[in-house]
């Protein structure tokens, strides 16, 4: 016991010497959430418009102040003519165009039927959609409230409650993720890099003619990393939840421990790159390649796992991280407890207890 | 019972041969030199004595302790001391000190008479980064890690490469006084000088033994008549005396060459014949052979079979 505290002490001694490495773990994670939870932004606000009015009547004018008086979009300009829509799309400020057809009024009172065009920069898909939807939803909106339309026979109306995010804040979404991607880097690249740097530096000999047993020189390397990884966690989600609003709606207990058991998943998979790396620059490598890319991309982080081609969504399935976000989202967004959480709980728990033993079964206890 | 048993060990990596048919026993108590240039296969064969590498073939033993099977035993009782520097850089000379003391369950202030002549020299500076000490003082740092838990013996690979004279001098004298206390210490070097400071040597060539004795026996051995010739243009003098009839062997020494011969001949002779070469400043002075000339001997033979 004794040794092994001597070698969590080095460990830690190691941390807090390198610069680097305290800026990989405190520097990292901390603006990687705010990156995530301010600028990448699905939400739309202060789009630019610009209008072409044709008519310039009453309804036409309320119109455009309605529109920009949402706080979603902001009139960047009035147009002249058709012509110059392209080039204003291709300088790139205005995504959306507004063209209101002559007599709009006249029309609107005489046939009752007006027309609107909704020209939009579609070169960002999603946002093109977001943006016409809502724009198309302010304008039915003006149109009821001008004229009651209320009063026509049989009218559905669809009301739609978006449950768990009402605002549908993107925030929600990215910060589940981000813990996942910041947890699963960290942990394992750290580790990863610490044990390849023993053997590149040539310790790792001097740790082997030793009598430490390999686990507990892997046990030793992993517990600073643990307690580290927890208190990331915990400032990830401080700082979801007073920075962004993000609620907690299930048990915190059962959110931390679900981050510890993902955190040792994480670490025992670091344990397990090293073991395949000669040396810090390859360690680095896998890390970053076999962990970083498709955490973003296969756990459901970024795109919808039900959107992808077969072969991705069976990849995705060995993604530990996907199951953690699931989780996450679960406890934090909806307030379920273990009983909806339990079959990705047990995913995780077994793909560490494999990790673990495969990096105990690999570790040389002599060089080559 | 042996300190260190060797029975036909060979070891390759991919193509290259290490290690071929080494036969090898070390007395309790002494002090071993593994001598030889470098690729000779003195690493390699440390490392399976301590209990890092697997032989090919053949198998060695520790105190009775079999490297392989009982590797575990030899690790609580052996010393290691690596060729290149490796210890923790960033850390600092008393906490590498005190690290490797703990891992072997010990404390520096219990094994301290052990280290205490080397330590002593470094002490001052024991708050230092173990990164930022002087080649010497560093190799004396991981000496003391290496003996901080009194091993009963000792595996030094090259521990004197890329160290100053004096302190390569001071390090033997360490050495030294060490075998006192009962260490047995195996320690590779391909300085020849340095193995006259032995108990006894094994001389390595291309992962051959190419003979195992005291020094004095194995200078005692050289059977032939050594000059040392010198001349203003050296590289010329190799070439030429090479080509003087009475000549087995020229190498370059420093600024002379040591030219080795079968038969007894007059100096005036060799005189004649090197001034006929062309060579200015000539002096042949009759000497007494060191390690490194029954070295390139027994290489030569060797070569020649």
């Amino acid at each position: 016991m004794k040794r092994f505290l001597a070698f969590v002490k080095k460990e830690i001694q190691h941390i807090f010497r390198d610069t680097r490495t305290m800026l990989i773990l405190f520097g990292i994670p901390i603006a990687q959430i705010l990156i995530f939870g301010y600028v990448v932004k699905n939400d739309v606000k202060d789009v630019q418009i610009a209008v072409y009015d044709q008519s310039k009547d009453e309804y036409t004018r309320q119109l455009t102040n309605k529109l920009t008086s949402s706080g979603y979009f902001n009139l960047n300009r009035e147009l002249k003519s058709m012509k110059n829509i392209d080039r204003i799309f291709k300088e790139g400020e205005v995504k959306l165009v507004v063209v209101y057809e002559n007599n709009f009024s006249k029309k609107l009172h005489g046939e009752n039927n007006a027309a609107v065009q909704l020209i939009a920069d579609a070169s960002d898909p999603n946002r093109a959609n977001l943006i016409t939807n809502y724009s198309a939803a302010i304008i039915r909106d003006f149109v009821k409230e001008e004229f009651n339309i209320d009063q026509l026979p049989f009218q559905i109306n669809s009301e739609v409650r978006m449950l768990y995010n009402q605002n549908l804040a993107s925030v929600f979404m990215f910060v589940p993720g981000t813990m996942a991607l910041i947890l699963m880097l960290v942990s394992a690249m750290m580790t990863s890099i610490s044990i390849a740097r023993e053997k590149e530096l040539g310790t790792m000999e001097n740790l082997l003619v030793s009598p430490l047993r390999p686990t507990q020189i892997v046990i030793g390397k992993v517990t600073p990393y643990v307690l580290l990884s927890i208190i990331n966690a915990i400032t990830i989600l401080i700082l979801g939840v007073f920075v962004f609003g993000l609620p907690i709606r299930g048990s915190l207990t059962l959110l931390m421990l679900e981050s510890v058991l993902f955190i040792t998943l994480s670490l025992s998979l670091g344990i397990f790159i090293s073991t395949m790396s000669p040396n810090q620059q390859v360690a680095m490598f896998i890390s970053l390649f076999a962990l970083m890319l498709p955490t973003l991309l296969l756990s459901g982080f970024i795109f919808p796992i039900e959107n992808m081609p077969r072969v991705l969504q069976w990849i995705s399935v060995i993604m530990p991280p996907k199951y953690f976000i699931v989780i996450l989202k679960n406890i934090m967004l909806k307030g379920t407890g273990l009983a909806f959480v339990w079959k990705e709980t047990l995913i995780l728990g077994a793909m560490t207890t494999v990790f673990i033993i495969l990096s105990v079964k690999k570790f040389k206890l002599r060089l080559e | 019972m042996k300190a260190v048993e060797i029975h036909n060990i060979y070891k390759s990596y991919k193509e290259v041969k290490a290690l071929s048919g080494i036969n090898l026993q070390v007395k309790k108590g002494e002090l071993f030199g593994l001598i030889g240039p470098d690729g000779a296969g003195k690493t390699s064969l440390i490392r399976i004595l301590a209990t890092l590498l697997y032989p090919d073939e053949g198998q060695a033993s520790i105190f009775g302790w079999d490297t392989i099977d009982e590797f575990r035993e030899i690790r609580k009782i052996a010393g290691y001391m690596p060729g290149r520097f490796s210890l923790y850089q960033d850390l600092s000379v008393e906490e590498n000190l005190n690290f490797y003391a703990s891992i072997f369950g010990t404390t520096i202030k219990e094994n301290y008479h052990l280290i205490k002549d080397i330590y002593q020299q470094i002490e001052p500076f024991k708050k230092r980064l173990a990164g930022r000490l002087s080649g010497g003082m560093k190799q004396k740092l991981a000496l003391s890690c290496a003996l901080i838990h009194k091993p009963d013996i000792l595996f030094l690979d090259e521990p004197t490469t890329g160290v100053d004279a004096v302190s390569r001098k001071e390090f033997w004298e360490i050495l030294k006084s060490l075998e006192q206390v009962g260490i047995t210490i195996i320690v590779s070097t391909p300085y020849m000088d340095e193995a006259e400071l032995c108990d006894r040597v094994a001389l390595m060539q291309q992962g051959r033994l190419l003979d195992v004795d005291t020094p004095a026996n194995i200078i005692g051995k050289y059977d032939h008549d050594l000059y040392a010739v010198e001349s203003k243009t050296l590289h010329r003098l190799i070439k030429d005396l090479r080509t003087f009839d009475k000549t087995t062997s020229a190498f370059p020494f420093g600024d002379t060459v040591h030219l080795a011969t079968n038969e007894t001949f007059r100096r005036q002779e060799l005189d004649k014949f090197l001034s006929g070469k062309g060579h200015e400043n000539i002096t042949i002075k009759p000497i007494e052979p060191g390690i490194e000339d029954c070295f390139m001997n027994l290489m030569r033979r060797q070569n020649d079979q």
